[in-house]
């Protein structure tokens, strides 16, 4: 038993396979893709994708954000941006972030909608260091 | 009758002006394969978003709790995003959108509305600038026949955000050449605000009910800008690829133009040298006859 997993960024189709379980960043909640799931429709945050078989992690891309489309027997993701482990560097990652955490300190307090953007873009900045984090930690090991 | 340096100097300045154009025509090729494989590889992401807003479409109430980018505005203003190339040498490819243009701009006044143009690209900008240059609110610059990277379509389509949630438009049209292959591309307006919700067409009536998460109407409201950037991004990669097509018929017609004049004034430059031989000739032999 498997699921289709795709991964989709506006410029092309970065994946296509059949895997025995995936796990996906939900945006309230990291939520495992198998088969015979319901039916979901959800935004996705920044964070990890993570293939498994046979209850091992086999393949990791990091993405930024994006939605998922999941039904019993396939799992669309959606991604804003999509990362090899092996691409995303610390050092780039947290010049964006302090550059993020600036203009959001500029940010009048009343404009809630840009707060929230900016705010979800530091959100997935953070999540891609600490992918980083945790790669680098691994690989030391 | 211009000497025979004269048209061997014109003979030269084609020949170089035809290998040009073959130069141009043969770059515009291999552009048009790449900007092709690129609309090709985008199809995947825009067919799943929408996949997706036509099923949340279906569940959202259809009153005035829609998202402004679904229902538009309430106002009478509505905005033409112009897509054309920065170069120009691509045979009618930029002329006919301004044509399009013109016509819709007429049809939206006699209706009653306020046009708004956005013109991308220098080619449309300045045409736009020239005919409407009260309509033009800004101008945004083309991607000068390179790569078409999606933040152009991420920065276009929060533009147009801005303008709907500031209430300066109400309804959006993108006019932009539609890709049919190499050799033709139609000038076409495509809605975008208000959004035409597309069929759910291949979903089974016994398909179990979708979650969403969040809320269907919050969800919705997050996918709508993408969608937008989607639908931008592909029509900026067809006018891309419409522009390399264009380009490559009108520099293979001029290359073969070209071709002709050459063969005209080769053979004008042989009938004059041919004449001044005989004349010589003639001046010769009358010469030794008189001798």
């Amino acid at each position: 038993m498997s699921v289709q997993l795709e991964i989709i960024s506006p410029e092309k189709l970065l994946l296509r396979k059949d895997v025995q379980m995936a796990v996906i960043p939900g945006a309230e909640g990291d939520i495992a893709a198998m088969p015979g799931h319901a039916p979901i429709m959800m935004m996705l945050r920044g964070g990890l994708v993570s293939l498994y078989e046979g209850g091992q992690i086999v393949e990791q891309y990091f993405i930024s954000g994006g939605f998922a489309d999941m039904t019993a027997e396939r799992c669309t993701v959606l991604a804003d941006e999509v990362k090899m482990l092996s691409e995303i560097s610390i050092e780039n990652a947290r010049t964006r972030l302090a550059g993020l955490e600036s203009s959001f300190a500029n940010v009048a307090a009343e404009d809630i909608s840009t707060q929230d953007t900016i705010a979800r873009h530091i959100q997935a900045v953070r999540a891609e260091i600490e992918a980083a984090e945790l790669l680098l930690n691994a690989t030391r090991h | 009758m211009p000497s025979l340096k004269e048209l061997r100097a014109r003979i030269q300045g084609v020949k170089s002006q035809r290998k040009i154009t073959s130069a141009m025509k043969m770059v515009a090729a291999s552009k048009l394969r790449r900007f092709q494989m690129r609309a090709e590889a985008s199809r995947p992401y825009a067919e799943a978003m929408r996949r997706m807003i036509a099923e949340l479409a279906a569940t959202v109430r259809s009153d005035g709790s829609q998202p402004l980018l679904m229902r538009g505005g309430p106002g009478k203003t509505h905005l033409l995003v112009m897509l054309t190339s920065d170069l120009g040498l691509a045979g009618g490819f930029n002329a006919n959108l301004a044509r399009l243009m013109a016509s819709l701009v007429q049809d939206l006044e006699s209706e009653g509305e306020r046009v708004l143009i956005l013109p991308l690209g220098r080619k449309g900008g300045d045409a736009m600038s020239r005919a409407f240059p009260d309509k033009v609110i800004e101008r945004v610059a083309g991607t000068a026949g390179r790569e078409v990277p999606f933040a152009t379509a991420q920065s276009l389509g929060g533009t147009i955000e801005t303008l709907l949630a500031d209430g300066k438009v109400d309804r959006v049209t993108l006019v932009f050449n539609r890709f049919v292959n190499a050799m033709t591309q139609t000038p076409l307006a495509l809605p975008l605000v208000p959004l035409a919700v597309p069929d759910n067409d291949n979903r089974a009536d016994d398909a179990p009910q979708y979650e969403f998460e969040p809320e269907e109407d919050e969800l919705l409201a997050s996918l709508l800008p993408r969608n937008l950037q989607v639908q931008l991004y592909a029509a900026l990669l067809e006018s891309a690829a419409g522009e390399q097509g264009a380009r490559m018929t009108a520099m293979d017609n001029a290359t073969r133009n070209a071709g002709k004049a050459i063969d005209t004034l080769t053979q004008r430059y042989n009938r004059s040298r041919q004449a001044n031989i005989t004349t010589e000739l003639i001046e010769i032999i009358s010469g030794a006859e008189a001798v």
